[in-house]
């Protein structure tokens, strides 16, 4: 076991693990943040998805003494009141229907805006690729990414 | 049945075959137990960049490949702008530091990436001959010196992987110390290429 400080939404975070806990189980299992779901855990379903240091990483698959001096943020760090354009475009295009990928799905189509403010369909099919939903809400995902973009094109606002 | 002089000489000769596998030509100099002379090297060379290990990242296309087979990489995966994959899709998005400890899960070295798409460094589909030429040309392979190039062989972390690629991965032909020793050799011969026929 090994004590290791996390930056995790903000809060820094010590925790007792094994050096090679993945960080999906500390996210849940040590710090109660049960919004990053088990899908896969071989970084094949994209269900796991936070940002470490901005990206879109897989924690299922990512030892948490790698990111013991990276910037986390899960779904539950995202915004604190629903704010961010993903999570308006999300709410206002009625994207989940199980909603069991959806806190991934949002996790990397939040990277993908912060890289590419306004996405073709084949930029958004490229870099959600990784992310897979058993409910085929595929069209609705590109749709409510779309209106994500024009929320931040327009400063927030819907 | 095989017997007499015959026979001993071909179970010989099938032993080498063997122990240099299908397709490895290193010359007279493996034969006589002394490993490649160093204008043979570069086809001991190749034989190792062509190994999945080494050739999945280095493809034809700009879809990395995978496993033993060289499936093109699920998810979609591409090289990206930079070699490193797209927002979302990065290759470090998956693959850490080092191998993850469960089987059937990302490998792992630092910087793990593909050649940026401005030089690809394409081994896939290549002879030995044109990987040489390739390799050696400081326009395609990011304006490495040969002395850049020999330490990119021989210590960079991804490359070193390859003789750690984690379970139910194959290892390349030759041992990473057997490898390096071929490298500078061939380096200090002055770097020849092998006919195109090699």
């Amino acid at each position: 076991m090994a004590r290791i400080t996390l930056d995790v939404n903000g809060k820094r975070e010590t925790v007792d693990v094994a050096p090679d806990t993945p960080l999906l189980w500390v996210l849940r299992d040590s710090l109660g943040l049960m919004g990053t779901k088990f899908g896969c855990g071989m970084a094949l379903c994209g269900a796991c998805t936070v940002h470490v240091d901005g990206e879109a990483v897989r924690s299922c698959v990512k030892q948490v003494t790698e990111v013991a001096d990276k910037r986390i943020v899960t779904i539950e760090g995202l915004s604190s009141d629903l704010s961010h354009p993903v999570q308006k475009a999300w709410l206002e295009e009625d994207v989940p229907q199980c909603g069991y990928c959806q806190s991934g799905q949002i996790m990397s189509a939040a990277v993908l805006l912060a890289a590419n403010p306004n996405p073709t369909d084949e930029d958004i099919d490229n870099s959600m690729s990784g992310n897979i939903c058993r409910c085929g809400t595929y069209p609705r995902i590109r749709r409510a990414i779309h209106r994500a973009a024009t929320i931040m094109a327009n400063g927030g606002a819907s | 049945m095989i017997g007499g002089d015959f026979g001993r000489t071909a179970l010989v000769a099938g032993t080498v075959v063997l122990i240099a596998g299908p397709g490895l030509r290193m010359g007279d100099s493996l034969l006589r137990g002394e490993g490649p002379a160093p204008a043979d090297g570069f086809v001991a060379i190749a034989e190792v960049l062509k190994s999945p290990r080494c050739v999945n990242c280095h493809p034809a296309g700009d879809v990395p490949l995978q496993d033993d087979e060289g499936r093109l990489h699920t998810m979609r995966v591409q090289r990206g702008p930079e070699g490193l994959g797209l927002p979302a899709m990065r290759c470090s998005n998956c693959h850490g530091r080092r191998n993850f400890p469960a089987p059937n899960t990302p490998p792992g070295a630092p910087n793990w990436h593909l050649p940026p798409p401005e030089t690809p460094m394409v081994f896939q589909n290549k002879t030995p001959a044109e990987i040489c030429r390739q390799m050696k040309d400081p326009a395609q392979n990011g304006n490495k010196t040969l002395e850049e190039l020999v330490h990119h062989l021989t210590a960079d972390s991804l490359v070193l992987w390859g003789w750690d690629p984690g379970p139910g991965r194959t290892l390349p032909p030759l041992s990473q110390p057997e490898f390096a020793r071929v490298v500078r050799e061939w380096a200090e011969a002055g770097a020849p290429c092998p006919d195109d026929d090699a």
